[in-house]
């Protein structure tokens, strides 16, 4: 804005300047001593501590155990939300008298937050895979609903009429103009739907569950273990930052393919 | 008035409502253990509101909680807003700024709850602190895009009228760079509210996230369902106050996009 765009060899160096003082000043505060090691380990403590964790359990299994079994649930819990919320936004978008019941019982809920859902998680479905799938559900569910239904809203109304003046049926037209109309949007809410559901997972293994990362980071909490805890962290952002990479790839893909078929 | 929209609204709440007592006391199909009844729920909230649960009544858990919620949400806008607003203004701020925030942005908000509550305890300050981090990436994200869409002739216009620096800071870049800064306000205390009830639920004292805490320890439905409902009332509240707030500051904007 207040100077032409940087060179590429300027973006280098001031980016490597930001994380040259972020972790520079992370390492010096311990190093130093200013802040006691068990509080503050260092960058290269907690490295050390993730590559530990690849074959020494903590709470009862490995870190990439404890990934796998996060993993399985917020598969579940995603798969889940998708495999409802996509179909009843459609739906909810070509019948009006759906969207008219839906919707304000869907607002009211919306106000309440995923991760209170916990509690009656925990009643309903017990802390081992069903509680924590509920949570994840709770948190990627209004994304998938929301964006299927804007993109079945907004599909060019004489795509629709077209279809009505050749006789189309209710199911041929959601199957066939509605659901191909609102991919990229439900692509899209999809995405958003992966990162929140990521971040309900982290929330629900806080609370309630046995095993899972953030089950491994609670019980590193109570044993004032801040290595593993900030192990579990990174641990987190890589796999969340790999989920969203892999369904940008995806989103590019389909792209490119409707690109080639239009 | 109430529309055709509204009044199937009030239809469908009714018939949930109705739903609710048909399937709970009336019929018993849902289990007392698993839901509660309407009068359960009532009863809990008469016996939280008037002698309290959790160690306060319901009045003190959701000060506490609005109180948090607010104050972490205001150290996040008042730091992530300049932020944002000086990432968009200077390339170099941005190009050294940007790396660090890709590298702690996966990261999840509610993973921080760990850390926080080893570096500063169960208190106010570690809540603060994971509210902070979690409503100060929206903030500075929009704030960031808000500055960028600014047409360039404005921007240049003022400049070449001689406006001061910070004249055209206040003048030029803060409004018009607001409606996407709202835009992030919102996103900001939605993830405020969240976190804050994780955080809670995780490890507190006082607040609606130890009322859900005890009563799920306490197995106690009716309890759950109150603390669930002010949760969302206390969301549905301080949204609404913010979406005022925004009208009246957007008002010269609001006309122009009717």
């Amino acid at each position: 804005m207040r100077d032409t765009p940087l060179s590429f060899a300027e973006r280098i160096g001031w980016g490597a300047l930001g994380l040259a003082v972020l972790l520079g000043s992370w390492t010096l505060l311990t190093a130093s001593g200013l802040v006691p090691r068990p509080f503050l380990p260092t960058p290269l403590d907690v490295l050390g501590r993730m590559i530990e964790l690849t074959n020494a359990p903590f709470a009862g299994a490995t870190l990439p155990q404890h990934l796998a079994s996060s993993f399985e649930r917020y598969a579940y819990g995603v798969l889940l939300a998708a495999l409802i919320g996509v179909p009843l936004g459609l739906l909810m978008g070509w019948f009006r008298w759906l969207d008219d019941v839906v919707t304000p019982l869907f607002d009211g809920l919306r106000f309440i937050a995923p991760i209170a859902w916990v509690p009656f998680a925990a009643l309903w479905f017990g802390t081992g895979m069903g509680g924590p799938v509920l949570i994840i559900f709770a948190g990627a569910f209004p994304p998938c609903l929301i964006n299927a239904y804007r993109g079945a809203r907004f599909v060019e109304p004489r795509l629709i009429e077209a279809a009505r003046m050749l006789g189309t049926g209710n199911l041929r037209t959601i199957l066939e103009i509605l659901l191909p109309a609102a991919t990229p949007s439900i692509v899209a809410g999809l995405r958003v739907a992966a990162g929140l559901g990521w971040q309900s997972l982290v929330g629900a293994e806080l609370i309630v569950a046995a095993a899972g990362v953030g089950f491994m980071m609670v019980q590193a909490q109570a044993n004032v273990a801040t290595p593993t805890v900030m192990a579990g962290m990174v641990a987190i952002g890589i796999v969340g930052m790999l989920i969203d990479i892999a369904l940008r790839q995806g989103e590019a893909w389909l792209r490119r393919r409707r690109g080639l078929e239009a | 008035m109430i529309g055709r929209r509204g009044l199937a609204g009030l239809t469908s709440v009714a018939a949930a409502l109705l739903l609710w007592f048909v399937l709970t006391t009336l019929t018993g199909l849902v289990l007392p253990g698993r839901f509660p009844a309407p009068a359960e729920f009532w009863q809990s909230l008469v016996q939280i509101a008037t002698r309290g649960y959790a160690g306060a009544p319901l009045l003190a858990h959701a000060v506490q909680s609005l109180k948090l919620v607010l104050l972490g949400f205001a150290v996040a806008v008042a730091t992530g807003v300049p932020l944002g607003l000086w990432m968009g203004w200077s390339r170099r701020a941005e190009a050294a700024i940007n790396p660090v925030f890709l590298l702690i942005r996966p990261i999840p908000p509610l993973a921080w709850i760990p850390l926080a509550i080893l570096w500063l305890g169960l208190g106010d300050a570690a809540k603060i602190m994971v509210i902070w981090f979690a409503a100060f990436v929206p903030s500075v994200i929009n704030a960031f895009a808000g500055v960028r869409a600014i047409d360039r002739p404005m921007i240049e216009a003022a400049r070449m009228l001689g406006t001061p620096r910070w004249r055209l800071v206040r003048e030029v870049i803060a409004p018009a760079a607001s409606p996407m800064i709202f835009t992030g306000l919102r996103l900001s205390l939605q993830a405020s509210w969240t976190t804050l009830v994780a955080a809670e639920l995780v490890g507190a004292l006082l607040g609606i996230g130890f009322v859900l805490n005890v009563a799920q320890q306490d197995i106690y439905p009716g309890m759950i369902l109150v603390g669930m409902v002010t949760v969302g009332l206390l969301g549905w509240a301080t949204t609404w106050l913010l979406a005022m707030a925004e009208q009246r500051a957007l008002a010269w904007n609001m006309a122009a996009r009717d």
